[in-house]
């Protein structure tokens, strides 16, 4: 009787002691702020996907003649 | 490449709210959401001015500033961006920006402001580049297709011009001494040619007693 109520205290006890220790495996909740620092996510350059696939002069380039369209003076002649 | 801007030229918008319909469409900017306007001054006066306003991507921008949970960035193509993921909608950026530039959606019935959304250059955020998950969140990434923004590619009197600030300003800078000012700028010789304008050799000589 007394050693089944000793195991019971073992468990009981066993099991309080990993459940104390589950909470020091916490994850912490609130991001680690640093001051006036970007703390978002890392976002990758425009032209790092297809269709330029990292080329950035193509890239540049391609802006470029894109923003010419903007000048109807180029577009039509003047 | 400098950095990103826009430039509206007053003188030439006609307050059509191309631009902004052209935002709204293109990003799937929700209902109440405005990343683009038209503002007038001195409307129904005649010398009334049109300019469209949105984000204008500061250089030294006060919304990242202030934000208390510094979520802005800035793209090394000097655009000003933000993850919604950390953003808290505290409405700090609104007040730091002169343009009105953040937005927030209704997000319940009873007024509460989501996370805040403004115009990102069609340069998308902090996605994967052309994600659904992107333009869910951002709209879409223009500047990854090697496109301008929608508003400034529609713009249907190319008031508003955007992209690199060098090549925009020269462009401006030419239509500026181009047109000339004050009443240079409007009328009859503006809109059907000048007398000064250089005569093509080619053409033929025009009939006479024909209509002018």
């Amino acid at each position: 009787m007394i050693s089944k109520l000793m195991r019971i205290v073992a468990v009981a006890s066993g099991a309080m002691a990993a459940l104390m220790l589950a909470g020091c495996g916490e994850r912490p909740q609130v991001i680690d702020y640093k001051q006036g620092k970007y703390q978002g996510k890392p976002d990758e350059p425009p032209y790092a996907a297809a269709p330029f696939n990292g080329n950035k002069d193509m890239w540049e380039r391609d802006i470029r003649n894109r923003t010419q369209n903007q000048n109807e003076y180029r577009r039509i002649g003047s | 490449m400098a950095r990103m801007k826009f430039l509206c030229d007053a003188e030439r918008c006609i307050e059509c709210n191309g631009c902004v319909t052209a935002c709204k469409q293109e990003n799937d900017v929700p209902w109440g959401v405005n990343r683009r306007r038209v503002v007038t001054i001195n409307d129904g006066v005649p010398g009334e001015r049109s300019i469209s306003v949105a984000c204008m991507h500061c250089s030294d921008a006060p919304c990242m500033a202030v934000c208390p949970v510094d979520c802005f960035y800035r793209s090394e193509e000097g655009v000003v961006l933000h993850d919604k993921d950390l953003c808290i909608g505290c409405g700090y950026c609104f007040y730091a920006c002169p343009f009105g530039a953040p937005q927030f959606p209704q997000a319940g019935a009873f007024g509460v402001r989501g996370k805040m959304d403004k115009c990102t250059f069609c340069a998308g955020g902090p996605e994967k580049d052309n994600s659904e998950a992107e333009f869910k969140k951002y709209g879409r990434n223009r500047l990854a297709e090697g496109k301008l923004p929608a508003c400034a590619e529609m713009c249907s009197t190319k008031a508003l011009l955007g992209g690199d600030g060098d090549t925009i300003a020269e462009i401006y800078r030419q239509r500026a001494t181009t047109r000339g000012k004050g009443s240079e700028v409007w009328g009859w010789s503006t809109a059907y040619g000048r007398p000064e304008a250089p005569k093509s050799p080619a053409a033929p000589a025009a009939a006479p007693g024909g209509k002018s």
